[in-house]
C-alpha cells in the first residue's frame, strides 16, 4: 500500500498498522437507488469509503446489504445515483466495469470456486487471462498466497476435496492473486461449519492489519468489534445507522439497531 | 448414584461381515430370490431365455452359412443367416458404387481417420494440439481431394458414386463435428442479452426442431434447386450434409442450454468479479462445466444422429442401409434369408458404432469427474 505518512491517522490505537487515509477515496456512493422491477431495494445510499477503511455492514436479512456491496463491482446494476470506485464511475460502459472489477476482489458466501480446476488453476486463471501474467510467475504468486492462507499443500487438489473453511480461504487467496485495492466480502462465514469460521476470520483479520480496504457483510460481531473502523447498519434498503464499533455496540441510537443487536448478542 | 455420563476409552475394532452377507450364495439370494415376487420374475426370466436364445443362436451361428458358403447352401431348407451373401457383397456395402480400382482412396481416408481419431480420443496420448489440427483441418481437406479426385492426377469420382458405410460415416462425422460449435453458439446466443441475437437463435432452434429431418432433407434436395438460379448446382451430398448439420445443431443447442442453466449463478459471478471477459468466462469457466454435465445428452443426440443418417436414402443417397436394401434385389444371391441377413448385418454395424459412442461417453464422464459433487 502506498500511503504518504502525513495523510495517515490512527483511528484505533490498539492496531497501529491499520491506517486510514484521509484524502484517498476508495469508494464513493452518492444518492444511489436500485430497484428489482417495482421493488425498491436500495434507497438513497450515500457512503464514502476511504483507503484503508474496514467497514462492516450489518442488518437483518433482506435489508439490501449484499445487494449494496454487489453494486460496487457491478454484479448488480443501480438505476439512480453514482458509484465511483477508484475514481472510475460505474456506468453501463463495459470497459469501466472491467477496470473496476480488476481492482476489486470479491469473496462470496458459497465460495464459488471453479470445481473443474485445481486450486492452483483457480488462483492463476484470472492473473494469466486478465492481467496477462506469465504462467510461471502467476503460479509463484498463487503459492505465495496459498502459504498465506496456510494451505499450500492443497495446491493440486480440486475444490470438492477441501473443507468449507479451506475452500473459503482459497477463494480469498484467489482474489488476492489479482492484487486488488479493495476487497468485498459477502457473508464469507455464513455457509461454514462453526469449527471453520475462525480460520477464515483469521485470514481476514491479517488482511485488515496489512491495510486492505475492506467492505464486509457479516454477522460476526466479534470480527466487527476487533477489525472494523466503522459499522453500517441497514434496514429496508437504507443505511439507518453508522458509527465506530465501540459506539455502535455499546450505544446504538436507532430503535431498529437496538432491536437487532438485542436479537443477535445474547 | 448412577451417572448418565459416558466416555469411550477405546475404539471399537472393525470386524469382518457375517457370512450371510458375502459370497456367491448371498449374491444369488439377494439378487435373484430375495422375495416371492423376485423368485417368480427370476423363473420367468430363465424361461424366456430358454425360449428365445436357441432359435436366435441357430439362425445367427448354428444353421448359418459361413462367409465361404455358396448360394445353394443358403437356399437349403433349414438354412439360417446367409453370411456368404454379406461377404460376397461387402465391398458394395462399404463403398457403394465407388469404382473398384479406386478403393484404395476411401481405404486411406477411413484408415487415416481412424489413425487420427483414436489417439485424439485417448486422453493419455501426447501431441493433442497437433493431432486436433490434423484431424479437424488437414484430414477433411485431404479426404475430400482423395475421395472426389479430379486433381493431382486422380480420377474424378462424383459424389453420386460414393456410398455404403463410407457415406454413413461421412455424414455422421461431419454432422457431429460441425454441429458442436454451431450448437454451442446457438445455446449461448439464446441466453444473450442482445434482442437481435437472442431472437435469431430462438427462431432458428425452434424452426429446425419443429420440422422432421425427412422434411428438411426433402427441402434441401428437391425444393432448394427450384429456388437457386439456373445453372447453379449444389452437390446433393453436400446439401444433405448441411441439412443434417443444421438440424443437429438445433438439437444440441437445447442440450447445451440445459447444461448452462444447471450451473449455479455463482460461477458466472465469480468469473465476472475476477474481471474475465465474456468469451474468457464462457470458454474457461462456464462451458467446460456445462458441457461436462451434458455429455450423456450430447452423446445421446449423436447416437440418434448416427441412426438418422439412414434417412438420406429417401433423397437417393446410398448410405449403408440403402446399399443393403438395394442388395436384397440381387438375384444371384436370392435366398429365403437374404434380406433378413442383410438387415441383421446392418443392425450389427449400427450397434457397434452406437455402443462404442455410448461407452466412450461413460469413460469421459468418469474421467472428467473432479469429485465436486460430494
Amino acid at each position: 500500500m502506498t500511503f504518504a505518512p502525513d495523510t495517515v491517522v490512527n483511528r484505533s490505537a490498539a492496531h497501529s498498522p491499520m491506517a486510514v487515509s484521509q484524502t484517498e477515496v476508495a469508494v464513493e456512493i452518492i444518492g444511489m437507488h436500485k430497484w428489482y422491477g417495482d421493488f425498491h431495494v436500495l434507497r438513497d445510499i450515500n457512503l464514502r469509503v476511504m483507503r484503508g477503511e474496514r467497514i462492516v455492514i450489518a442488518g437483518p436479512s433482506g435489508s439490501g446489504k449484499s445487494t449494496l456491496i454487489r453494486c460496487i463491482n457491478r454484479l448488480e446494476e443501480h438505476q439512480k445515483g453514482q458509484i465511483i470506485v477508484n475514481g472510475t464511475e460505474l456506468t453501463s460502459d463495459i470497459k469501466r466495469i472491467d477496470e473496476v472489477r480488476r481492482e476489486v476482489g470479491m469473496v462470496f458466501q458459497h465460495f464459488n470456486l471453479f470445481p473443474h480446476l485445481t486450486i492452483l488453476q483457480n488462483l492463476t486463471l484470472a492473473p494469466i487471462w486478465v492481467r496477462g501474467i506469465p504462467k510461471a510467475k502467476a503460479e509463484e504468486t498463487a503459492m505465495h498466497y496459498l502459504r498465506r492462507v496456510k494451505i499450500p499443500e492443497q495446491a493440486n487438489k480440486f475444490p470438492g476435496q477441501l473443507s468449507g473453511g479451506q475452500q473459503q480461504r482459497v477463494a480469498i487467496a484467489r482474489s488476492l492473486c489479482m492484487n486488488p485495492q479493495i476487497m468485498l466480502f459477502d457473508e464469507p462465514t455464513s455457509a461454514l461449519d462453526p469449527e471453520m469460521v475462525k480460520e477464515v476470520l483469521e485470514v481476514m483479520i491479517s488482511l485488515a492489519e496489512e491495510g486492505m480496504t475492506m467492505l464486509c457483510v457479516t454477522h460476526e460481531m466479534g470480527f466487527a468489534r476487533q477489525v472494523a473502523n466503522r459499522v453500517i447498519f441497514m434496514d429496508q434498503g437504507q443505511i439507518i445507522e453508522e458509527n465506530e464499533p465501540e459506539g455502535f455496540f455499546s450505544n446504538p441510537r436507532h430503535e431498529r439497531t437496538k432491536l437487532f443487536l438485542s436479537q443477535i448478542l445474547h | 448414584m448412577s451417572s448418565s455420563s459416558f466416555v469411550r476409552q477405546e475404539i471399537a475394532p472393525a470386524e469382518a461381515p457375517p457370512s450371510s452377507n458375502a459370497g456367491a450364495g448371498a449374491w444369488v439370494r439377494k439378487n435373484l430370490f430375495a422375495t416371492p415376487q423376485d423368485t417368480i420374475l427370476t423363473l420367468l426370466g430363465i424361461a424366456f431365455l430358454l425360449w428365445a436364445v436357441p432359435p436366435v443362436f441357430n439362425f445367427v451361428v448354428g444353421h448359418a452359412v459361413g462367409p465361404g458358403g455358396t448360394v445353394d447352401e443358403c437356399r437349403a431348407q433349414d438354412a439360417g443367416a446367409c453370411w456368404a451373401y454379406i461377404s460376397a457383397r461387402i465391398s458394395f456395402f462399404i463403398y457403394g458404387f465407388y469404382p473398384i480400382d479406386q478403393f484404395w482412396r476411401p481405404n486411406i481416408v477411413m484408415l487415416g481417420g481412424a489413425a487420427l481419431l483414436i489417439p485424439l480420443m485417448a486422453p493419455k496420448l501426447p501431441f493433442k494440439r497437433l493431432n486436433a489440427l490434423l484431424f479437424f483441418i488437414v484430414f477433411p481437406v485431404v479426404s475430400y481431394i482423395l475421395l472426389a479426385g479430379g486433381a493431382f492426377g486422380l480420377e474424378s469420382v462424383p459424389t453420386e458414386r460414393w456410398g455404403g458405410l463410407l457415406v454413413t460415416l461421412i455424414i455422421s462425422l461431419v454432422g457431429i463435428i460441425c454441429s458442436i460449435p454451431l450448437g454451442i453458439l446457438l445455446a449461448l446466443g439464446r441466453q444473450s442479452k442482445l434482442p437481435i441475437i437472442k431472437t435469431f437463435c430462438v427462431a432458428f432452434i425452434e424452426l429446425w426442431r419443429a420440422v422432421p429431418l425427412i422434411t428438411v432433407l426433402f427441402m434441401a434436395s428437391i425444393m432448394l434447386p427450384l429456388f437457386v438460379p439456373q445453372g447453379v448446382t449444389v452437390d446433393k451430398l453436400l446439401r444433405a450434409l448441411v441439412a443434417v448439420t443444421l438440424f443437429e445443431a438445433a438439437y444440441l443447442a437445447e442440450v447445451v442450454r440445459g447444461g448452462l442453466q444447471a450451473l449455479p449463478r455463482g460461477q458466472y459471478e465469480a468469473g465476472d468479479s475476477l474481471g474475465l471477459k465474456y468469451w474468457q468466462r464462457m470458454g474457461l469457466i462456464i462451458l467446460p462445466q456445462a458441457l461436462k454435465h451434458v455429455i450423456p445428452g450430447i452423446v445421446n443426440s449423436f447416437i440418434a444422429l448416427f441412426k438418422d443418417t439412414t434417412l438420406v436414402s429417401i433423397v437417393g443417397i446410398f448410405d449403408l442401409l440403402n446399399t443393403i436394401q438395394a442388395g436384397t434385389s440381387d438375384i444371384n444371391w436370392s435366398a429365403p434369408n437374404q434380406a433378413i441377413t442383410g438387415y441383421v448385418f446392418a443392425a450389427a454395424v449400427y450397434w457397434v458404432f452406437c455402443f462404442s459412442m455410448s461407452r466412450y461417453s461413460i469413460f469421459m464422464e468418469r474421467r472428467l469427474n473432479t469429485g465436486h459433487k460430494r
